[in-house]
């Protein structure tokens, strides 16, 4: 590369600024909760994403699933963030939120879609008692699995449900934001 | 051919990989005054059709191709339509770029014909091999090639420089 190659690769100004663009198929901003970094996303209007996931991963699942118009833009999402955060101050017990669970399976939404009615604030429920509700009684372990994959994490309280001998067993967001959050729907 | 599934990645990844890049080539291409408004309206073009594209390649090559396009119509917008024996329309000054990095390359770079302008710049401010010019110019890779060294030629003139 001769000089003048090497100073026209390195032509520039001053500091640009990223573009501005409409409100994206999905838009999505990330979070920080007293339970952890949480990736909120929402689509016409419903929320679609209440995750744990990391940012690459559910953003392509996001872009597969609805539109790869996946933009990260808070503003949509500032109803999202305030009911959450109220919820996580023990202010709030349910939310008064649109949802689409277009990330979950058949299965995982008729475990996930009536969780708020199945279960109750400050009241924890076993993966068998879950399955019998649903009218699949033998499938307490594919409840377990199908609450693992929660899109909608804390809006949709999979945290309720635990195991028959009362271990916590697992949680999306680690045992710890399961712990709290059982914790703090006993106290409020 | 029945449409393969593209697996487009969000659009997120392609402003956060590649917004800096834009925004030079559209300076690069449109000058520092309207550079930001033609990177502005490349990323509202890209938005639009991104759903429709239908192979998630060369997505780099894309947007700085459809950046080099707004530059063009730009260009085209402002050109001024006037009979020839009228006095020239005088232009008002902007922001200069005289106090930017290398402000003599920033004059001369503005200062060649369109075409190689467009073909310098997408080279080496875009770093696009030869194929990727001609793609983004509607041309053939030689014709990419000799308005390059073309641009070349100009620039080492205004310059003086002298380094081949």
């Amino acid at each position: 590369m001769t000089d003048l190659e090497r100073r026209l690769s390195g032509l520039d100004g001053p500091p640009a600024r990223p573009p501005v663009l409409p409100e994206a198929d999905v838009s999505y901003t990330l979070h920080d909760t007293p339970i952890g970094r949480m990736l909120l996303a929402t689509a016409a209007g419903k929320v679609v994403a209440s995750s744990f996931g990391d940012e690459e991963t559910m953003t392509h699942r996001l872009a597969r699933a609805i539109s790869p118009r996946v933009l990260r833009q808070s503003a949509p999402l500032d109803d999202v963030r305030r009911q959450l955060d109220e919820f996580l101050a023990g202010h709030r017990k349910s939310f008064d939120l649109a949802i689409d669970l277009t990330l979950a399976t058949d299965f995982q939404r008729l475990v996930l879609a009536d969780l708020p009615h199945l279960t109750s604030y400050g009241r924890t429920t076993t993966y068998g008692e879950l399955a019998g509700e649903i009218e699949r009684p033998k499938a307490a372990r594919a409840v377990g699995t199908a609450l693992g994959a929660n899109p909608l994490c804390v809006v949709l309280p999979c945290h309720r449900v635990i195991g028959a001998s009362g271990a916590l067993t697992g949680y999306a967001g680690g045992l710890d934001a399961k712990r709290f959050l059982l914790n703090l729907e006993s106290k409020s | 051919m029945p449409v393969k599934k593209t697996g487009l990645p969000p659009f997120q990844l392609l402003v956060d990989e590649h917004w800096r890049d834009v925004a030079r080539l559209a300076r690069a291409l449109a000058g520092p005054v309207d550079g930001d408004d033609v990177a502005q309206r490349a990323w509202e073009k890209a938005f639009a059709a991104y759903p429709k594209l239908t192979s998630a390649r060369n997505l780099r090559s894309w947007l700085l191709t459809i950046t080099a396009r707004c530059a063009t119509d730009l260009h085209r917008a402002r050109k001024p339509q006037r009979p020839l024996d009228e006095a020239p329309p005088l232009t008002v000054d902007g922001p200069d770029a005289t106090q930017w990095p290398d402000p003599e390359l920033w004059k001369a770079v503005s200062a060649l014909p369109e075409r190689q302008r467009q073909a310098v710049t997408l080279k080496y401010v875009g770093d696009l091999d030869h194929h990727g010019v001609a793609a983004a110019l509607d041309t053939t890779p030689a014709a990419s090639r000799r308005l390059v060294s073309d641009a070349l030629a100009t620039l080492r003139a205004t310059l003086g420089v002298d380094d081949d």
